[in-house]
């Protein structure tokens, strides 16, 4: 090839370039996933002796080997179903509003703009807006209600963004043939639109959930503790009408919260105990996204307009 | 104002050097087969023109010169496509992609400059290729901005970012960065169907200038710019070869009925 | 929008499609009100946070001058002798941030870099899933990391590192951040048009060659937004520093002692025992304020950002 052999060497050293950048980011990459494994390493050598039935049926105790998981996770999981029943709603009623119906413009700029910063206003400051507004100001006090409505309000951002996002993938055409056939916009977008936008909101509801269920420092600021051996009176009961609301009103701990317990434990045994309910909580965290992940992949699949 | 075709003698063909020879050059997109073993010569400091109805394969004849195609998976060539004078064949795997882009300047449909200063746009071919002296920066870029007839315009604000010049600016803006290279061929793909007709017109003025010191290859969908550029002209029909001569004998005298019938406009 | 019917229909048939119609329009003018209302607990929840933060920090600023609260350089709010200098527990918040960004920002650049303009994409299926999950990882679990994983293998390398420091929590803190960073990064350079791309190609540049000089300044805004954002979450992080950074404040910038930030102190106050309206209860949404306006500056920064690299392409 005709080219000055000093072209050549410029090229060779320009290509040596790339291929030194190629290494750097396969070394990032490998950087990320070592961290990864060496969490779960860690968490796995440390905890694993910890994992059996007993821990998570046994309440938290000041000797490490009696101490389980249980308060914590009954906890957490009656807070999920309080923050699930508040946020859903409230997220796919706003998606759909700001999406169909909210007319483009100054204040609807401002709603989204508001939207976009919640998302990230620390998880600390709704602690503090539920100290003030719900524990004092509304007298809920540090109860499974008052952590469900906080982490509701946490993780609505999460729910709206992809609400929004799984309804603009909807295409036009589909609004317009429904519209030709005399639906009001309430009925295209219930009949039409929301079916087909359903797995990505869905998507967007599981990973806002799995948020919340590693979120710690909203609950602790509210005043849940980590020494607590009861659980939540249960939400049936044997007399009329068989369904019973005084759990909200109960205090509570969460997985998050008894991980911070152990964790500020000097003894070494309660690193253990930690090791183990991380260890929990990260797969129930992981099993969550991993579904969340999934289905954003089948259905990207299925639907092809 | 056209320039027509009779201002310019029509020397034997014999007396022509090639810059550049196309050997049964077929293509495949996967499976599907674009180009269909294509020969063709294009001669040294001349325009030949590439002219047919879309998705004839055009560009992507053109694309294959400099190996644009190369960047995307799942592409191959087949035959062989020969630069002169050291008759080195442009698609072997043993060519480096780098080293022909080096040799062979390409302009784009819609004006594509860098994201930085107008002086920078033009210099950039010159740093990749070793250049660091900044009083010989500032003269190439002087030079191909003169050459791209568009330094009369940016000269009092080479700072300035690219984005800001007009659409005809910028499209001349990437000819002199593609100039400043002194590339042995120069490719055109649809130059001017994104700009206005001023625009355009400063543009084929321009490729009139360039074809006494530089062969160039152009692809446009406007015949008659065809007719008014070059001097050369092949057209193309769904990958294959159809008709290669002298502009106006294809214009005028053209040897096959389809080549007649698009020229005529029966088709487009 | 009534089709002119064929046959003159009785007038009680009229009558009955006008109603209909009217029920309609109430029933899906309610149905707009109802969505519009909860849109609008969007809006009710920052007026809260605004509200009660100022509520109590506007009583905490009738006993300690505003001055005091920014210059002083202790912070001992629980002492007889009480000082109120939130420079302390900034110096913390700055020192961790610091120290997360300067691993995720060229960490997380970097990965963005060559997931969208190198790797294939079978690399690139592969790699994205695991930075989600990775990002997914509960902050408490990261702050268990850095206190038993991070903070021995440190205290090997640098010998008399107390067992809370700043150093710790901050590289934990990054490694948190770089798939935050990378997949806002990633979505501003995929979004650069191939064709800005072939430019740069068809002149004899090397993939890192046109990556540097087309992609990276044409994505720039995208980045930037991805880089405030991440100084946001890093200021907003409260139990990685509240797990391995200790809880003393300590008007510090040295990472290898440990220091207290805004958000471990509200932590570790919260966690006690916090009587409505006592010193120590106002002092949380003092630091709270600071926290939230320091953030909202940057969300808000981030957000123009990110909407001006949408609207170009």
């Amino acid at each position: 090839m005709a080219v000055p052999v000093d072209l050549r060497r410029v090229i060779e050293r320009a290509k040596r370039r790339d291929v030194i950048f190629v290494v750097l980011g396969l070394a990032a990459l490998a950087f990320a996933l070592c961290t990864f494994v060496a969490l779960f390493a860690n968490m796995v050598s440390v905890g694993w002796s910890r994992l059996n039935p007993d821990f998570f049926t046994s309440f938290a105790s000041r000797r490490a080997e009696n101490a389980g998981i249980l308060a914590a996770w009954v906890g957490s999981l009656s807070v999920m179903i309080v923050t699930g029943l508040v946020a859903v709603p409230l997220g796919i009623a706003s998606g759909i509003y700001l999406e169909e119906y909210a007319p483009r413009n100054r204040m609807t700029a401002l709603i989204e703009i508001n939207i976009s910063n919640l998302a990230g206003v620390p998880s600390i400051v709704y602690g503090l807006l539920a100290l003030g507004m719900f524990v004092h100001y509304f007298q809920l006090g540090a109860s499974v209600l008052t952590a469900g409505l906080t982490l509701a309000l946490l993780i609505l951002p999460v729910v709206i963004v992809a609400t929004r996002e799984a309804i603009r993938a909807v295409p036009g055409a589909i609004r317009e043939a429904a519209y030709a056939l005399g639906a009001t916009r309430w009925q295209t977008v219930k009949d039409h639109v929301l079916q087909y936008s359903m797995p990505g909101i869905l998507t967007g509801v599981i990973i806002g959930l799995s948020r919340a269920i590693g979120e710690t420092a909203p609950i602790v600021t509210i005043g849940a503790v980590s020494f607590i051996a009861f659980l939540p009176p249960p939400p049936v009961s044997t007399t009329f009408p068989f369904l019973s609301f005084e759990w909200l009103w109960s205090p509570f701990t969460a997985m998050p919260i008894q991980i911070f317990g152990w964790t500020s434990r000097p003894e070494e045994a309660f690193q253990a105990n930690a090791s183990a309910a991380a260890l929990v909580l990260v797969l129930m965290t992981l099993a969550m996204n991993a579904v969340a992940i999934w289905l954003r992949y089948r259905l990207r699949r299925n639907l092809n307009w | 104002m056209t320039r027509m075709n009779d201002e310019r003698r029509k020397p034997d063909l014999s007396t022509l050097t090639p810059k550049a020879q196309v050997r049964d050059l077929s293509f495949f997109y996967g499976a599907k087969q674009a180009l269909k073993s294509i020969n063709l010569s294009v001669y040294d400091r001349k325009v030949t023109a590439l002219i047919g109805p879309s998705g004839c394969g055009k560009s992507t004849f053109l694309r294959c010169f400099n190996r644009m195609h190369d960047l995307y998976p799942g592409n191959r060539y087949q035959g062989e496509i020969r630069l002169f004078p050291d008759d080195v064949n442009l698609l072997s795997p043993q060519v480096d992609p780098i080293e022909v882009r080096m040799r062979l300047s390409m302009v784009f449909q819609k004006p594509n400059p860098f994201p930085k200063s107008i002086f920078e746009n033009v210099a950039y071919g010159l740093r990749i290729r070793g250049e660091r002296s900044r009083s010989v920066l500032i003269d190439r870029v002087e030079e191909a901005l003169k050459g791209a007839a568009l330094w009369n315009e940016v000269k009092e604000r080479l700072d300035d970012v690219a984005t800001t010049l007009s659409g005809g600016q910028q499209q001349r803006l990437c000819i002199a960065r593609a100039l400043a290279c002194d590339p042995e061929l120069l490719l055109f793909d649809e130059p001017t169907s994104a700009l206005d007709p001023i625009a355009t017109a400063s543009i084929e003025e321009l490729i009139h200038e360039l074809r006494e010191k530089i062969t160039i290859l152009i692809v446009t969908h406007n015949m008659q710019q065809a007719a008014r550029v070059s001097d050369f002209t092949a057209y193309m029909y769904l990958g294959d070869l159809v008709e290669f001569g002298w502009t106006d004998d294809v214009f005028f005298r053209p040897k096959q009925k389809q080549t007649e019938d698009y020229i005529t406009g029966r088709f487009g | 929008m009534e089709l002119a019917p064929s046959k003159p229909t009785s007038g009680i048939a009229n009558v009955g499609r006008l109603s209909r119609r009217r029920s309609r329009q109430i029933r899906e003018r309610a149905i707009e009100l109802l969505l519009m209302s909860a849109t609008l607990v969007a809006v009710a929840t920052t007026l809260g946070i605004v509200f009660i933060l100022l509520k109590e920090s506007l009583v905490f600023f009738r006993s300690v001058s505003i001055v005091d609260f920014l210059t002083d350089t202790q912070w001992t709010p629980l002492f007889s002798d009480p000082h109120f200098g939130i420079g302390v527990l900034l110096s913390g918040t700055l020192t961790s941030s610091a120290i997360a960004l300067a691993l995720a920002v060229p960490l997380g650049t970097v990965l963005a870099l060559y997931l969208s303009e190198f790797a294939s994409a079978r690399v690139r299926e592969t790699a994205k899933p695991i930075l989600e999950l990775l990002a997914g990882i509960p902050t408490i679990v990261f702050g268990y990391f850095a206190l038993f994983f991070v903070t021995p293998m440190l205290r090997t390398l640098i010998p008399g590192l107390p067992g809370f420091n700043l150093l710790s929590a901050g590289l934990v803190m990054g490694v948190m951040i770089v798939p935050y960073i990378s997949s806002i990064a990633e979505d501003a350079m995929r979004a650069v048009p191939m064709s800005l791309r072939e430019g740069a190609y068809a002149m004899g540049a090397t993939r890192l060659q046109t990556a540097l000089t087309v992609v990276v300044p044409a994505a720039f805004s995208g980045l930037a937004a991805a880089y405030i954002l991440a100084i946001s979450r890093a200021v907003g992080e409260t139990m990685i520093v509240a797990v391995a950074a200790g809880n003393q404040p300590n008007l510090t910038f040295n990472p290898t002692e440990q220091a207290a930030t805004i958000t471990a102190y509200i932590v570790q106050v919260a966690k006690g025992d916090l009587p409505h309206g006592s010193v120590g209860y106002q002092t949380i949404f003092a630091a709270g304020l600071t926290l939230f306006i320091l953030t909202f500056v940057f969300n808000l920064l981030g957000y123009w950002l990110r909407k001006r690299f949408r609207e170009v392409y």
